[in-house]
């Protein structure tokens, strides 16, 4: 008989605890090719495409639109036949849904929780950091750009996890890190990151960082073991303002919607839940007063300063430059012309958040860069 | 007697300025240019002028419908006030309050009252924002013998008393609320009733300056000392109707004749001072002129002014909507 | 970032309030408790424990228990606000409004007006309100149209326990005379409130539930519940769109406006009396400026014309709830007029 392959709602990032189906991409009776999308699930940050881990046929879709089910809970049933092979029968689907929801009980009642986030105590106030990945493995840290927060490593994170002690941190002025800035041009921030890693007893470490905690990281370069930069700050002038001060202004999600948007090549990615993640952080005290600050100092009159492309020439340890082809916040032809040392790999069809867009290609790009 | 030579000047030129400014309020009222209720004070000027005498601009006072006499002894601007009584806009409130919500916070008058009984708890609040805020400032609540009768007062009185507010309630009872007469409608002894709040408070006559005045400067006193609340009974009159347009047809016939002959505080202040040599005719009359000529100037502005503007309607009612 | 109950978010808003304005007090009826009592000094901290633990922060001078006084202390506030403090007064239950009423509405609410602008009231009188507790007439009123009716107010009627910091902080910060109602079965709800300071603007409306079909538009409690019914509804594939104004005073009438001009359909759900409130405002406002729009009656979800009673027998079937919403979405749904 067919062999009958579970789908379960899938864990998208550490702090990931249920989702919905946003809608189906295959009906009942279709046929699915292992790697093709299924279904759209959308998380409480993004809408992601849930690519199907086995051959057959979609036969049950357990989960209807817009109900939220923890991760791990069984969502649609895919059969298996092989050439002659008599199909499964809907009272052998029933038995094996059965099956698997009371496996799926029995798991949850034994699920350790989601990793959290702990603060630190640094000389420039207080840094969230999320840890994961084994205590003794090689540090890598992940800095997030301008207005992001350590959740935007969720789908990275735990693939880096396997190898690597991940610690994404706040920014300060950022997600739950301390709103005051000791300073907020580029070399204050990446001494904040420096406080961190004296606070946390850290040597050395695997530096990843996006946008402008690139460009902190590239700050920090003396103190990597390796540099892998997503779209990073501080290599050519230019720079989407319109995001920057749309990001800063937006009050409502209506207004800061189209402005996320303008994050992703596919700006439908963009969930009710981040948007309103992002308010809820704009809304804390001081956090305004720290953009514009950061804003300011570092994007003055629309223009970056540009001047990181003289440290890539210096740099010894393993560098990787990723970049999105579509990026609309800076320019993938800032990717263009660095020093022959720099691997440089463009993403098609990927905006400026190539760590959620292309989680699981970028990750194994960073493997083979920290090494 | 505690006043020197120009507090003297000064009391007299209060009390006229209240006079005059009534008295010409009365007239103008009856050609019909100023619209709605005023409630005037003439006759009572001793109570106000007494009790502010010791007040400065940080200490704070909680007026009544009949308020005009609070907001002049507490240094209110007569140009405004007129302007203001005239619906115009560069009265005190611009025209948004008129007689009966002519208000200066910055001279820490907290505004006539429309409400019979509504002033005492927001001076009780006053006093507290002193007593927090360590500014040593005192709150009046004026208040007549109608607001007596109002749970308010009660209630401000026990507040006061617990919380021991630095707050002085000042009982104007010039014989009517409204045409009810206070000797029917206030039940036992209004000082009394405060002493039953454990509140320190003495009867004045409020037609005697001197006698208002002392009184208030020992409460003011004790307020300031932190040995909170006190309240004065004061027993006056008022010339006038309880609103322009009232008949009075509730008092004798000759009542106001006679208090006016018989009682009046301003020729009961020119007396005394006469008698104990302290000011000189010729200097009480120079203050009376002096006063004439800011009264016909301030109706003379108040009727030119512009009227607020159709705009003005919509502003005001929020800092931020 | 931690899951805080509606009682928790209230209590923190008003104590990091506190440490960050010294103006900012704390006054009202057994907000501290055992006042001059023999027993437990700060023994309730309010009557269901919302402002447990302030005084003991921050002393009897800025947590000041009052006598049961409700036009003296609710003036005194209003006093107080008038100059220089910034107090947060406790009316416990929103029905005592009748004891006091004439100090917020005919004062506090108007001293700016009738000053001619020069006045600043930076007052916020807190209060229990609703049904739900078997407290009877009383002590279950909503109430909140007698004070959106008045100009001068604002009023705040939080809806979740993130909801009710940002704008309790708002409501302090703002210069504005603010009534914020608490409604009593919310207080052990529970959800991730961060630990920072933060405010909500006032007259934004939030949308809790977006979809296509109707319009639902929900007052505090009642926001919940429509949640809950646009989810279940969301199953027979109906998509509904949940409005929480945040605020009656100032109302967000622009995004109700949008929103159902989007749906062509619209369910307003209000606890408070039928007569007047903020179902026959909205209703009004959006069949004189939306009318075209509207593809089928509008629908209102309110209780009876009458006072909350209160055997549990009648005040489950007085109270709007799930079903009720849910069985008006179907209606508008299905475009007919509510049976006769």
């Amino acid at each position: 008989m067919a062999q009958l392959h579970v789908l379960v709602m899938p864990k998208m990032g550490l702090s990931m605890t249920e989702g919905m189906v946003a809608r189906w991409l295959k009906g009942v009776g279709e046929q699915v090719a292992s790697g093709e999308e299924v279904a759209e699930i959308e998380t409480s940050k993004i809408t992601a495409a849930y690519e199907s881990p086995a051959h057959g046929t979609l036969r049950r879709q357990i989960v209807a639109p817009g109900v939220m089910v923890p991760v791990g809970a069984p969502i649609g049933v895919i059969a298996e036949s092989g050439a002659g092979e008599a199909e499964a029968d809907e009272a052998a689907i029933d038995a094996f849904i059965a099956a698997r929801e009371a496996d799926f009980a029995d798991v949850q009642t034994k699920a350790a929780p989601p990793p959290a986030p702990r603060t630190v105590a640094t000389e420039i106030g207080p840094l969230q950091v999320l840890e994961a990945g084994p205590e003794a493995a090689p540090p890598l840290v992940l800095i997030h750009g301008f207005g992001g927060d350590l959740g935007n490593w969720m789908f990275l994170q735990p693939l880096l996890a396997e190898r690597f002690r991940t610690l994404a941190i706040d920014l300060p002025g950022h997600g739950g890190s301390t709103k005051t800035l000791a300073g907020a041009n580029i070399p204050a921030l990446a001494r904040a990151v420096a406080a961190f890693l004296r606070a946390e007893g850290i040597g050395c470490a695997h530096l990843v960082g996006h946008s402008l905690g690139g460009a902190v990281a590239l700050a920090l370069a003396a103190e990597a073991l390796s540099l892998s930069l997503i779209a990073p700050a501080g290599l050519g002038p230019e720079i989407n303002m319109d995001y920057i001060s749309g990001f800063i202004a937006a009050r409502r999600a209506r207004q800061l919607q189209p402005v996320l948007g303008l994050l992703f090549a596919d700006p439908s990615l963009v969930g009710r839940e981040m948007v309103e993640g992002v308010l809820r952080y704009k809304r804390i005290d001081g956090v305004e007063a720290a953009l514009q600050a950061i804003a300011a100092a570092n994007f003055a009159a629309g223009r970056q300063s540009g001047a990181f492309r003289a440290t890539l020439e210096a740099i010894r340890v393993p560098t990787l430059i990723v970049w999105g082809e579509d990026d609309r916040i800076i320019p993938v032809a800032h990717a263009d012309a660095l020093p022959a040392s720099v691997r440089v790999v463009r993403f098609p069809a990927t905006g400026h958040m190539a760590h959620m867009e292309r989680a699981a290609d970028l990750a194994r790009l960073i493997m083979e860069t920290a090494r | 007697m505690q006043l020197n030579r120009d507090e003297l000047l000064r009391a007299y030129r209060d009390m006229c300025l209240i006079r005059q400014f009534e008295e010409r309020v009365h007239a103008e009222f009856a050609t019909g240019d100023i619209p709605g209720f005023v409630h005037l004070y003439a006759g009572e000027e001793a109570s106000a002028v007494g009790v502010c005498m010791d007040l400065t601009e940080r200490d704070t006072i909680a007026s009544t419908h009949r308020g005009h006499g609070h907001c002049i002894a507490k240094g209110c601007d007569v140009d405004g006030m007129m302007a203001e009584i005239y619906g115009r806009k560069s009265g005190l409130c611009g025209g948004k309050g008129g007689s009966m919500h002519i208000a200066d916070l910055d001279r820490g008058m907290l505004g006539a009252n429309g409400i019979v009984g509504g002033g005492a708890p927001l001076a009780c609040g006053a006093a507290l924002s002193a007593k927090t805020l360590k500014t040593g400032a005192v709150a009046v609540a004026f208040g007549g013998d109608g607001a007596s009768n109002q749970g308010t007062t009660a209630e401000a009185m026990n507040l006061a008393s617990v919380w021991r507010l630095p707050v002085i309630f000042v009982l104007e009872d010039n014989g009517y609320a409204e045409s009810t007469a206070s000797a029917w409608s206030v039940g036992g002894d209004p000082v009394k009733r405060a002493e039953g709040f454990g509140i320190p408070a003495t009867r004045v006559d409020g037609h005697d300056f001197f006698a208002v005045h002392e009184a208030a400067r020992e409460a003011v006193a004790r307020a300031r000392a932190g040995e909170g609340p006190s309240f004065l009974h004061l027993k006056l009159a008022r010339y006038f109707g309880h609103f322009e347009g009232d008949g009075m047809t509730y008092r004798a016939p000759d009542e106001v004749a006679r208090l006016r002959a018989e009682k009046d505080c301003l020729k009961l202040f020119r007396r005394k001072v006469s008698e104990a040599g302290l000011l000189e005719g010729a200097a009480l009359d120079a203050i009376e002129g002096e006063v004439a000529t800011l009264i016909e100037g301030a109706v003379r502005r108040a009727k030119a002014d512009a009227m607020p503007e159709p705009a003005d309607l919509l502003t005001d009612v929020y800092v931020s909507y | 970032m931690a899951k805080k109950s509606f009682r928790q978010a209230v209590n923190e808003a008003l104590s990091q309030e506190m440490a960050r304005d010294p103006r900012v007090i704390v006054m009202g009826e057994d907000v501290a408790g055992g006042l001059g009592a023999p027993g437990e000094d700060d023994a309730w901290g309010g009557p269901l424990g919302v402002t447990k633990g302030l005084m003991k922060q921050f002393g009897r001078e800025r947590v000041l228990d009052t006598p049961i006084t409700e036009s003296g202390f609710i003036g005194a506030a209003a006093g107080a606000a008038l100059t220089g403090l910034r107090p947060v007064a406790d009316l416990m239950f929103v029905d005592f409004m009748g004891v006091c009423f004439d100090q917020i509405f005919n004062q506090a609410a108007k001293f700016k007006y009738m000053f001619g602008g020069k006045a600043r009231t930076p007052l916020v009188i807190r209060t229990m309100y609703g049904g739900g507790f078997r407290a009877a007439s009383q002590h279950s009123q909503c109430l909140y149209p007698l004070f959106t009716h008045i100009p001068g107010l604002k009023v705040a009627i939080p809806s979740s326990p993130y909801e009710a910091k940002g704008l309790l902080i708002q409501a302090i910060r703002d210069d504005d005379p603010v009534i914020f109602f608490e409604h009593k079965m919310l207080y052990d709800i529970e959800e991730e409130v961060p630990d920072e300071p933060y405010t909500l603007p006032f007259g934004e409306a939030n949308l809790t539930r977006e979809g296509d079909d109707v319009t639902i538009v929900a007052f505090g409690r009642m926001v919940m519940l429509a949640n809950e019914a646009a989810d279940r509804l969301a199953g027979e594939g109906i998509a509904c769109t949940v409005i929480d104004p945040r605020t009656t005073s100032p109302l967000d009438i622009e995004t109700i406006l949008e929103e159902v001009r989007a749906t062509g359909r619209l369910v307003v759900v209000d606890e408070a009396h039928p007569r007047c409130n903020m179902a026959t405002d909205i209703s009004a406002q959006i069949a004189e400026r939306a009318f075209e729009a509207l593809r089928a009656p509008i629908r209102m979800v309110v209780p009876p014309h009458t006072p909350v009673p209160f055997s549990p027998a009648l005040e489950d079937i007085y109270l709007p709830s799930v079903a009720k919403i849910v069985d008006a979405v179907r209606a508008v749904m299905a475009g007919g007029r509510k049976a006769a």
